[in-house]
């Protein structure tokens, strides 16, 4: 369990980094389906099998499809790709990069100082996760299917593609 | 079984949401961007599942099922948004929308 656990971290981290500097969206969507299946893999080692398995079905299932339907009504094609790549010059991305890397040291040096708790690698079954979940938390489940409604309708209001504009008047609307 | 150390897990969920926050920084394409909050989203799910793990409590996962339902209403409003920017601008630079209406 605990080399799986450093196993699908290490290909996590690759591949996320990997998402963030592909120039194409579709090997970067290709990427991040990846790392999201080794997060998954870490929920299992860290004895999270429901929710392994809900990272599968949603996030790399149902989320990712939504990206890939985008990205095929959209088909940037060879010239987006280009103008990607003279975005992507190191005078851009040095600056952010170093900032992001400092705060991520911050984080480990607070971790890391802190007790050495270890991370159980015993299972918390789907049946004790659905009897928090629909105990206490009930009134959360509530208020998460408020927000997917509201999701729904936001993403069909915006959805609508508009008549009167054209990407010309759009500059001045 | 030797458990791995719970500082490893949050180690692994801040290295995760750093990517993200770099991407988000340091792309002008708004798909990418997108993607990058996605990496964010899980990275901090990540942590609340190391965190429940930890304690052997079903907590942390019934926060990862919110933050679950979050990003999908995240995704699909950021989406519709993406299109709409791409129907009027005809570019994915997220500088486009620089404008107000007003």
């Amino acid at each position: 369990m605990n080399s799986l656990f450093y196993v699908s971290a290490l290909i996590a981290v690759i591949s996320t980094i990997m998402v963030v500097t592909r120039v194409n969206p579709v090997h970067a969507l290709l990427y991040l389906i990846l790392s999201l299946f080794s997060v998954a893999l870490v929920f299992f080692a860290l004895g999270a099998p429901f929710v392994a398995a809900l990272e599968v079905i949603v996030y790399a299932g149902a989320i990712m499809v939504l990206f890939v339907f985008v990205i095929m009504m959209i088909n940037p094609g060879r010239r987006a790709i280009n103008q990607e790549k003279q975005w992507l010059n190191p005078k851009t991305w040095v600056g952010p990069s170093v900032l992001a890397a400092i705060l991520l040291a911050e984080l480990i040096y607070v971790m890391v100082r802190g007790g050495g708790q270890l991370a159980s690698t015993a299972e918390v079954t789907p049946k004790e996760v659905a009897i928090v979940l629909f105990g206490p938390y009930i009134l959360g489940v509530e208020l998460a299917s408020m927000l997917l409604l509201a999701g729904l309708i936001g993403a069909y209001h915006l959805g609508r593609r508009s008549q009167v504009t054209t990407p010309q008047e759009g500059e001045h609307l | 079984m030797p458990a791995v150390p719970l500082e490893h897990g949050l180690i692994l969920a801040g290295i995760l949401f750093a990517i993200g926050t770099a991407g988000v920084l340091v792309r002008r394409n708004i798909i990418f961007m997108l993607m990058s909050v996605e990496i964010m989203l899980n990275a901090a799910g990540l942590a609340f599942v190391v965190a429940g793990s930890a304690r052997q409590q079903a907590d942390g996962q019934v926060m990862f099922i919110f933050i679950l339902a979050m990003a999908a209403a995240e995704v699909a409003v950021g989406l519709a948004l993406v299109l709409q920017l791409y129907h009027r601008f005809a570019t994915l630079d997220a500088d486009a929308a620089r404008t107000m209406r007003g």
